[in-house]
């Protein structure tokens, strides 16, 4: 909400500024069994990522359920504990804050979730589920509280009179932009918008991003949007992260990764989007068979039991992280060939 | 095309709630023919799943149809007793829910659940009844069909419990396949599988095919014909082609503009205002009118009749009144 200072706008006028930087995070789930309760093993949701954020981007990461995308932005906002690796956020490690300081931090950084309406206490009127951050981070009166609010209801696009009502009494769409309206309350740098417009009908999927859209160009926002819709990826994004069982399979712009792919998850993935349009009918790569149960991954290459050009080398060697091409990563032995073939 | 299977005929279907009676559906008529797909369209709260459950007599207690036919190869079956139904239900007309793990019973084995269908409709024996249902296990891609059958739904992943629904849907060849929205809580790569399944079988059984969703790219890719519902009505009709390449009604257009495309990188994604209007509100005139952009006096007055724009297109929508003109001349 604060106006921008000289000062930060010729930072945000210096493209490429890293705002966060993730390296080598792990998280594992301990299965426990057995009479003593032992830990037998582990599911790996999240293993061995590491990427850089820039200021006032978007960055998409998508994938199928259960390969850690959501793990992956709890962690770095630390909801989930990490079992390896650092997180820098403008230069300070933050994994490993003492409580107090930590809340300067999640200031900074916010999340939107998927159902909003999960995340608001039904008993509880809007504006004063809203007032409580205020009253936990800031020392605000309960005037400017209250005004500080009804410009926010404005400011998402929603109206003075919402300030009384209660959760149920909103349509899905409107939550979505009460989530908003929370998250952007004081002032972030770093929001990660978990699955946000995903619970939401197309219409009103499309005015919640646009939203997302403006706010992002007035208060310099930077998105981590998880998502498994490459379709709204593509529009909203500058960058994609694609994740497979826990690892990071490639990473590029947006148009590097629509338009060449570099890994056959990413084509697979990009072909089997079902398109709106009936022009032409395309070839389309079926994958057959499912995600691997993550708490027994595959050996080599974690994709090498669905990937049509799979070799043996896939099945023992697990195939580097390499640039390949200006700011665009890839996971895989023989990246760039295409599955179509 | 062929001869025709099902034709629904100006049904209302109504709920009872403690505010009166709250049509849900109002007055929607299509048809299907043998071996076609017919796709629902709309948003949540559209009656599009409404519509569905009320062709195949699985409204919950408090809906009824209240005027209105279903005819299925020729018969009213929204006029059938209870029993008869069921000797339908799972036999000629069968259904595929979205949340394949509530709609098998998680205490039964994924065999027992096969088998149930092939005794009663097909009066099989258990044992002729586990051949056939290995074999359709087969039919729908499950590697291990024999291992299956002894296995309970939560030992099965998203994809392979929704092929066991479809399984158990198709266990008595049945002429009419009814989906609503099978690959909304599926991922693409097991959603591109399931659509591909789902196309195959209906060639292969030349079914009729009503798929409900709100996903217009798995519209795209099965509809032969698409029927496009707002709040509770028809508001647009045709082939998929006419649909996508000539839409009329402005809300299918604005359907179609709010969903990004993943092959144009230019795409503005243009956003339908507002939301729908509640079940209860009694709109005069248009339904769509709030949310138009090119809404005028005689919609705000007049409800606007079906016009049609072609022998295969039709719009709800007073735009059209020439375009039906047009058409004649």
């Amino acid at each position: 909400m604060a106006v921008l200072t000289e000062h930060e706008a010729e930072k945000l006028s210096n493209h490429k500024q890293v705002l966060l930087e993730v390296t080598g995070i792990r998280k594992y789930y301990p299965i426990r069994g057995g009479v003593l309760q032992r830990v037998q093993g582990n599911v790996k949701a999240v293993e061995n990522v590491s990427l850089q954020l820039y200021e006032g981007e978007s960055l998409g990461v998508v994938g199928e359920s259960g390969c850690g995308k959501s793990t992956l932005g709890k962690a770095i906002l630390g909801l989930e504990e990490l079992t390896d690796g650092k997180i820098m956020f403008k230069g300070k490690e933050i994994q490993n804050l003492k409580k107090k300081e930590k809340l300067k931090f999640i200031k900074e950084m916010q999340m939107i979730f998927q159902d909003p309406f999960a995340s608001l206490n039904p008993r509880q009127r809007i504006g004063h589920a809203l007032e409580e951050v205020f009253t936990i981070h800031t020392n605000m009166s309960a005037k400017e509280k209250k005004n500080t609010v009804l410009d926010l209801l404005k400011e998402v696009g929603l109206k003075e009179e919402h300030y009384d009502r209660y959760p149920h009494e909103f349509s899905g769409g409107q939550r979505q932009r009460i989530g908003i309206a929370r998250a952007i309350c004081l002032n972030p740098s770093f929001i990660i918008c978990d699955e946000a417009v995903s619970a939401l009908d197309v219409s009103v999927q499309a005015q919640v991003l646009k939203l997302l859209k403006t706010l992002q160009a007035k208060y310099q926002l930077s998105y981590m949007f998880i998502s498994h819709d490459l379709g709204v990826v593509r529009y909203f994004c500058d960058r994609v992260l694609v994740m497979y069982l826990g690892h990071t399979v490639e990473l590029g712009s947006v148009e590097d990764l629509f338009n060449h792919p570099l890994h056959p998850y990413t084509q697979a993935l990009l072909s089997a989007i079902p398109r709106p349009t009936v022009q032409k009918k395309r070839k389309r790569i079926r994958l057959e068979g499912d995600l691997p149960n993550p708490a027994d991954p595959p050996g080599g290459c974690p994709f090498h039991t669905r990937c049509p050009i799979a070799q043996d080398k896939c099945k023992q060697e697990k195939p580097e992280w390499k640039e390949y091409g200006s700011d665009h990563f890839a996971a895989c032995h023989f990246a760039g060939q295409s599955i179509l073939a | 095309m062929g001869e025709t299977l099902l034709e629904v005929k100006n049904i209302v279907t109504e709920f009872r709630t403690a505010d009166g009676q709250l049509p849900a559906v109002r007055d929607v008529s299509f048809s299907l023919n043998k071996g076609e797909t017919l796709c629902i369209v709309g948003e949540s709260g559209c009656g599009k799943s409404i519509t569905s459950l009320s062709v195949i007599g699985l409204l919950p207690s408090n809906g009824k149809i209240a005027s209105g036919e279903v005819l299925y190869e020729g018969e009213a079956i929204n006029k059938y007793s209870p029993e008869q139904m069921r000797r339908i239900r799972g036999n000629k007309i069968s259904m595929i829910f979205q949340e394949p793990m509530t709609a098998l019973n998680p205490v039964l084995t994924i065999g027992f659940q096969l088998r149930e269908p092939l005794m009663l409709h097909e009066k099989l024996s258990k044992n002729e009844a586990t051949k056939k249902g290995i074999e359709l296990l087969k039919k729908v891609g499950i590697p291990y069909p024999e291992k299956r059958m002894n296995q309970y739904p939560h030992e099965l992943s998203g994809g392979m419990r929704q092929r066991v629904m479809i399984a158990i849907a198709l266990s008595c060849n049945p002429g009419l396949l009814i989906a609503d929205e099978p690959t909304t809580a599926l991922d693409v790569t097991i959603q591109a599988q399931i659509l591909d399944l789902i196309n195959d079988l209906k060639n292969d059984y030349h079914m009729g095919v009503i798929m409900v969703t709100h996903d217009m790219g798995v519209v795209a890719e099965v509809a032969d014909r698409v029927m496009v519902m707002y709040a509770g009505k028809k508001v647009e009709e045709g082939t998929v082609e006419e649909i996508f390449n000539s839409p009329k009604h402005p809300y299918t257009i604005g359907l179609l503009n709010s969903v990004p495309n993943v092959d144009d990188p230019d795409f503005e994604l243009e956003a339908i205002p507002g939301s729908l209007p509640s079940l209860n509100d009694e709109i005069i005139g248009c339904r769509f009118q709030d949310r138009c952009k090119f809404a005028s006096e005689k919609c705000r007055s007049q409800e606007p009749p079906e016009f049609n724009i072609s022998s295969s297109h039709i719009a709800s929508c007073w735009l059209e009144e020439e375009g039906e003109l047009r058409w004649q001349s």
